[in-house]
C-alpha cells in the first residue's frame, strides 16, 4: 500500500508492502513529528524555541541532541562546507534531517515487522526488498533538463539514492578570476549509499564541490555517484553501472 | 593554496574515515575498489549530437600521504571570493508579466540550499524585471579547483538520453531552484507592494 503526504513543505511518499492504512499513518506521523520539531518555520517547534534562547540544548529533546551531534560531526568532516549556523547565526538542521528522517522511518517500518517498503522524501530514497509484485525497486534518475523525464534506471538492492543539484547553474557561473574560462557546471549529482542518511550527506558535500564531486564520491568505498553537466554529459563512477542491472 | 590543499586533503580523508566507521572497519585494508578500466561504449541509446567523452587519464592517483591531520587547518580565507554572476532576463517562469511590480531594486529573502544559503536582488524597470543578481550562492569552487587539479580516476561518461522505463520512483533535485524560488518570491513580493 503507498500513499503520498505533504509535511516539511515536501511530498512525502511511503509505500509498505503487505502493511495497512494504519501502518503508514504511524510512519507518516512520525515525518509530521519531525517537522514539529525541526521546522524552523514554526514558532512552536523545539528548534524556534532554540534560536529564541527559550531553550537550552541540554534541556532539549535527546532526537535534537542527537541531531545537533550528527551534524557538528558533519561539519568537522566536510572541512566547515556543511553548516547547519546560518550566516544571521540562527540554526537551521533541516539539510541533515530530511535524510536522517528518511532512515529512522525506514527502521520503523523494520520495527513494524516488514521488509519490503519504500520511502521517500522529495526524491530521496530508501528501499528495501520488493515492491508488491515481487521486483526489485527501481529508480529513476530525472532529466534536470526535463522534469518529466529519466535518464537513467537503477536498483539500489536496499542502499539509499540522494540527488542534488540546481536549475540555475552553468552559464551563471564564472570565475572571477578568468572570465574566458567557462565551467560545465554539474547540474545534477545522484549518490547511491548505504542507507540513506549517507546518501544524503554525501550527496550533498559532493555536489557542492562541482566536477570535483563523483570523483569525491568514486573514492568513497561503499558509493556509488551519477553526475549530470550543463552540457548533458553524465559522468559515473566505475561501479554505477552494476546498479543499472538486476 | 597549500593550507587549502591540505584542508581540502583532511576534508577527503575524513569522509573516507566516515564511511569506514560506518562499514565498522569492515574494509580495514585495500580500502578504494580500484576503479575499472571502461571502454569508451555506452550501453545505451546516445543520442546522436554530444561526443561522448571519457576521462581517462592514465596517471595514476598520486595516492596522497596519509594526513597527518589533528592540526585542522581552519581555512577562513576563501580562495573564490562568492561571485555574484549576473542572470540577465530569462527567469523562472514565477513571474507573472503583468507589469505590476514597482520600479526598484528588491533584495529577496534569505534561502536555505542546503549547502549554503542563496540570495537574490531583483531590479525592476518599467514594471519589468531587468536584472537578477545573486548576493549570496553556496561557492563551493576551492574543493572542485584542487580536485580538478587531481589525476582524475577512471570514470565513464556519456551523454544523458531519455529511457522509457516504469520506475517505482524518481530521485532528482530542486533543493537550489526551490530556494531560488523561495528569495525571488520574496523579492518580488516586496516589488508588488510598493
Amino acid at each position: 500500500m503507498r500513499a503520498t503526504r505533504i509535511i516539511m513543505a515536501m511530498p512525502v511518499v511511503v509505500e509498505i508492502v503487505g502493511g495497512t492504512e494504519a501502518d503508514l499513518n504511524t510512519v507518516f506521523d512520525y515525518f509530521t513529528a519531525v517537522d514539529e520539531r525541526f521546522s524552523v518555520y514554526k514558532p512552536h517547534s523545539e528548534i524556534s524555541k532554540i534560536n529564541r534562547g527559550e531553550l537550552h540544548l541540554k534541556d532539549a529533546s535527546k532526537e535534537m541532541q542527537e541531531v545537533f551531534v550528527l551534524s557538528e560531526k558533519t561539519r568537522e568532516e566536510s572541512d566547515g562546507y556543511f553548516s547547519i549556523t546560518k550566516p544571521d547565526g540562527t540554526i537551521d538542521p533541516s539539510g541533515l534531517v530530511k535524510g536522517w528522517a528518511i532512515q529512522n522511518a525506514a527502521q520503523l517500518i523494520e520495527h513494524m515487522g516488514y521488509h519490503d517498503y519504500y520511502v521517500e522524501v522529495a526524491g530521496d530514497i530508501q528501499t528495501k526488498g520488493v515492491d508488491e509484485v515481487g521486483q526489485p525497486w527501481s529508480i529513476g534518475i530525472r532529466n534536470p533538463f526535463n522534469r518529466n523525464e529519466i535518464v537513467k534506471v537503477l536498483y539500489p538492492k536496499g542502499k539509499g539514492v540522494a540527488t542534488s543539484g540546481t536549475a540555475i547553474r552553468g552559464q551563471h557561473i564564472y570565475n572571477p578570476h578568468d572570465l574566458a574560462q567557462t565551467f560545465d557546471d554539474v547540474v545534477s549529482l545522484t549518490v547511491v549509499g548505504p542507507n540513506i542518511y549517507e546518501a544524503d550527506r554525501f550527496a550533498t558535500a559532493a555536489f557542492a564541490m562541482g566536477r570535483g564531486g563523483v570523483t569525491f564520491i568514486e573514492q568513497l568505498p561503499a558509493f556509488d555517484g551519477y553526475s549530470i553537466d550543463s552540457k548533458g554529459i553524465a559522468t559515473m563512477t566505475s561501479g554505477f553501472e552494476a546498479l543499472t542491472t538486476l | 593554496m597549500k593550507r587549502f590543499a591540505l584542508s581540502v586533503l583532511v576534508f577527503v580523508a575524513s569522509g573516507a574515515y566516515v564511511v569506514y566507521q560506518y562499514m565498522g572497519g569492515s574494509f580495514a585494508s585495500a580500502a578504494i575498489p580500484a576503479p575499472t578500466v571502461v571502454a569508451v561504449q555506452t550501453t545505451q541509446p546516445v543520442a546522436t549530437t554530444p561526443a561522448t567523452t571519457v576521462t581517462t587519464q592514465p596517471s595514476t592517483p598520486t595516492q596522497t600521504t596519509t594526513p597527518t591531520s589533528t592540526q585542522t587547518p581552519t581555512p577562513t580565507q576563501v580562495p573564490t571570493p562568492t561571485p555574484t554572476p549576473v542572470v540577465t532576463p530569462t527567469p523562472a517562469p514565477v513571474v507573472k508579466p503583468k507589469g505590476l511590480y514597482t520600479d526598484g531594486t528588491y533584495t529577496g529573502s534569505t534561502a536555505d540550499a542546503y549547502y549554503g544559503t542563496v540570495q537574490v536582488q531583483v531590479v525592476i524597470q518599467n514594471g519589468k524585471i531587468v536584472t537578477v543578481n545573486f548576493l549570496q550562492y553556496p561557492s563551493d569552487r576551492r574543493t572542485s579547483q584542487y580536485i580538478n587539479a587531481q589525476a582524475m580516476p577512471q570514470l565513464k561518461s556519456e551523454a544523458i538520453a531519455a529511457q522509457s522505463a516504469n520506475v517505482s520512483g524518481v530521485s532528482g533535485a530542486s533543493d537550489t531552484s526551490a530556494a531560488f524560488i523561495q528569495s525571488l518570491g520574496d523579492a518580488l513580493t516586496q516589488a508588488k507592494n510598493a
